[in-house]
């Protein structure tokens, strides 16, 4: 197959698809919202306000664009990019599928199969500190300075135990490919329950778990954008569809970091039990893809319940639980692993 | 294919454009970044020497150039913002403690 | 032009670009904005040198967490005076510039000039050197000592920055 059409097909199927989920995303999280506070949510614009977000977006183009006075205006605009461009282009190394056979060719379903692709991922992460970081500095306000720093500090106080907590997985992989670190995951453990990480690597996926949402800056770690302490947080001086980026690239983020979590630790796309029943091979790489699809859409659920039923934490106790809990479990959990490996138990 | 010799000259210019940053700028902040910048440029010149050799040596160094630039970038931040707190000014004119 | 080229040429001239600016622009904050830009075109060298590992970690340790400490000082010392602090260029540094320029003509001298242009390619087992097992492997075996040693050296670069920073650090002036 074409080596530049092939990628490019990809990418745009990857984005079509991240962007249309963004938009029913917050649908989602307004209905789910809207049902643990008893109340309806939206359900004017069309049939079960499926097309809210259509009228989100078109209302905030509409929008006038102001741009504070004394603010720097080059990098007031460029912050809300950096954002979007490291959400999205996480998803260049995720594998989110098998092989499959279209018309006798047979395609990988990953648009970058990297030799480093962990690392690639760890890294586009650390870069979504500056779209935070800058756009609080250019506003020239107080509150979103405020919230840039916070956010600075959180983010890179949280990477150390989130890089920590995957180093066990890489022990047992032995690999930073992301296909191997899914393909790792087939089989069973005892012959019946599934070969995920999150069996074998327990405190790893939840130190993960927290990290990831603290490097998203979801509550209970919301604290750069704390609305009651520092109104908008960084993004308080932006408006119209620079705004729009902002909340864009929040969701596209979680959708980036869900995969990301289904991918090291609940088996990408291996779906159990698959190989009892006689499909097709073509049918089994659907069910594989969708298989992925569910335990995204699952780990974003879970996303959104923790957001509306858990208060936000307090700044010191966040730094507290990143340096002084999460940090040494991780490395408490990098040896037990080490060791269990070394007694070739693991 | 483009011969080891044009890395080679690009990581020299990268280098006197760090010197001239370090030698005519008088924000330490600035000035620290350029001397960041003359690390970099040995290490493309390591990574270079690296790729045409098929010698891993080049790339372990930059991995332990890193890992110094890191700590001395920690300190020395460390250290302007104590002096900033001190003096009030990071021009590195009015740093003179050490000078007499 | 090739591809290989047309990726070497367009990374160097972006590249050189950005450190120049680094030099020239006024404000802290651009400084480091053209630092990073810099940073990424060598990781793009990097990458055409065929060192994928040390590509990422480059963008890990000074895009993400050097530089942002950067930023982070500038913005919590937000240098009022910046703009005050009028750098007027004095004889020194035009002789800074001129020699730094000599010396650059120099090495251009040697490199291009002097030396004839190999027509060596990149060597075949660079693509295997660049990976994560191969460094590996060499690091924790050959380079175990140093390796060791760096532990040490972040350790006392770790207290050193906590003891430097904290309130009460008297400094008699």
């Amino acid at each position: 197959m074409n080596l530049i059409l092939e990628p490019i097909v990809k990418i745009l199927i990857v984005l079509f698809i991240n962007l249309t989920l963004v938009s029913y995303l917050v649908l989602i999280e307004r209905k789910v919202s809207a049902y643990i506070q008893n109340r309806i949510g939206p359900n004017r614009v069309g049939p079960w306000g499926l097309l809210q977000s259509v009228a989100d977006v078109v209302k905030l183009f509409f929008k006038e664009d102001i741009v504070p006075k004394d603010a720097n205006k080059f990098i007031h605009s460029l912050a809300p990019v950096i954002s979007v461009v490291v959400a999205f282009s996480t998803f260049a190394v995720i594998p989110f599928g098998n092989k499959i056979t279209l018309y006798g060719n047979e395609y990988n379903l990953v648009i970058a199969d990297v030799n480093v692709g962990v690392l690639v991922i760890l890294a586009l992460t650390s870069l979504g500190v500056y779209g935070i970081t800058l756009s609080g500095w250019s506003s020239n306000n107080k509150y979103s300075l405020l919230g840039g720093l916070r956010s600075s500090a959180q983010m890179i106080s949280y990477e150390l135990s989130m890089g920590i907590s995957l180093i066990g997985i890489l022990l047992m992989t032995q690999s930073m490919r992301l296909t191997q670190i899914v393909a790792e995951q087939g089989g069973y453990i005892f012959g019946f329950i599934p070969n995920w990480n999150i069996f074998l690597q327990p405190i790893g996926f939840i130190i993960f778990l927290v990290s990831t949402f603290a490097e998203t800056n979801r509550l209970p770690f919301d604290l750069p954008e704390a609305e009651e302490e520092l109104v908008g947080g960084y993004h308080t001086e932006y408006s119209g569809m620079k705004f729009g980026l902002f909340f864009l690239a929040e969701y596209a983020s979680m959708i980036t970091a869900s995969a990301f979590i289904v991918t090291l630790f609940l088996g990408g796309w291996q779906a159990p039990f698959i190989e009892y029943f006689n499909f097709s091979p073509f049918v089994i790489s659907l069910l594989q893809l969708s298989a992925f699809a569910i335990k995204v859409l699952f780990v974003l659920l879970f996303f959104i319940l923790i957001r509306w039923t858990i208060p936000r934490f307090r700044y010191d106790q966040l730094m507290n639980i990143g340096w002084k809990v999460m940090l040494p479990l991780s490395l408490l959990n990098l040896i037990v692993t080490a060791f269990l490996i070394l007694i070739n138990i693991l | 294919m483009i011969p080891l010799n044009y890395y080679l000259l690009f990581a020299a210019f990268l280098f006197s454009v760090g010197v001239v940053g370090v030698l005519i700028r008088r924000n330490a902040i600035i000035v620290f970044m350029c001397i960041e910048l003359m690390l970099n440029s040995v290490n493309l010149t390591f990574i270079a020497f690296s790729a045409f050799m098929g010698n891993a040596i080049g790339q372990m160094f930059v991995f332990f150039v890193m890992t110094v630039a890191a700590a001395e970038a920690a300190v020395g931040l460390a250290i302007i913002i104590a002096l900033f707190r001190n003096k009030k000014t990071i021009n590195i004119d009015q740093i003179n403690l050490l000078k007499w | 032009m090739t591809f290989e080229e047309i990726v070497f040429w367009s990374l160097v001239l972006v590249s050189g670009f950005a450190a120049l600016m680094v030099v020239i622009s006024r404000s802290p904050i651009a400084s480091a904005l053209y630092l990073i830009l810099n940073f990424f075109c060598l990781a793009g060298l990097y990458l055409t040198l065929n060192a994928q590992f040390i590509a990422v970690v480059h963008i890990i340790v000074y895009a993400g967490a050097i530089m942002v400490l950067f930023l982070f000082v500038i913005m919590l010392l937000n240098l009022q005076d910046e703009t005050k602090l009028r750098e007027r260029m004095n004889w020194k540094s035009f002789a800074a510039i001129a020699l730094s320029i000599l010396f650059l003509i120099e090495l251009f001298y040697i490199f291009i000039i002097k030396t004839p242009t190999p027509k060596i390619p990149i060597h075949p087992s660079s693509k295997e050197i660049g990976t994560v097992e191969y460094l590996g492997k060499i690091l924790f075996t050959e380079f175990l000592f140093p390796f060791e040693l760096t532990s040490i050296l972040l350790i006392a670069a770790i207290i050193g920055a906590v003891v430097l920073a904290k309130k009460k650090f008297e400094l008699t002036d």
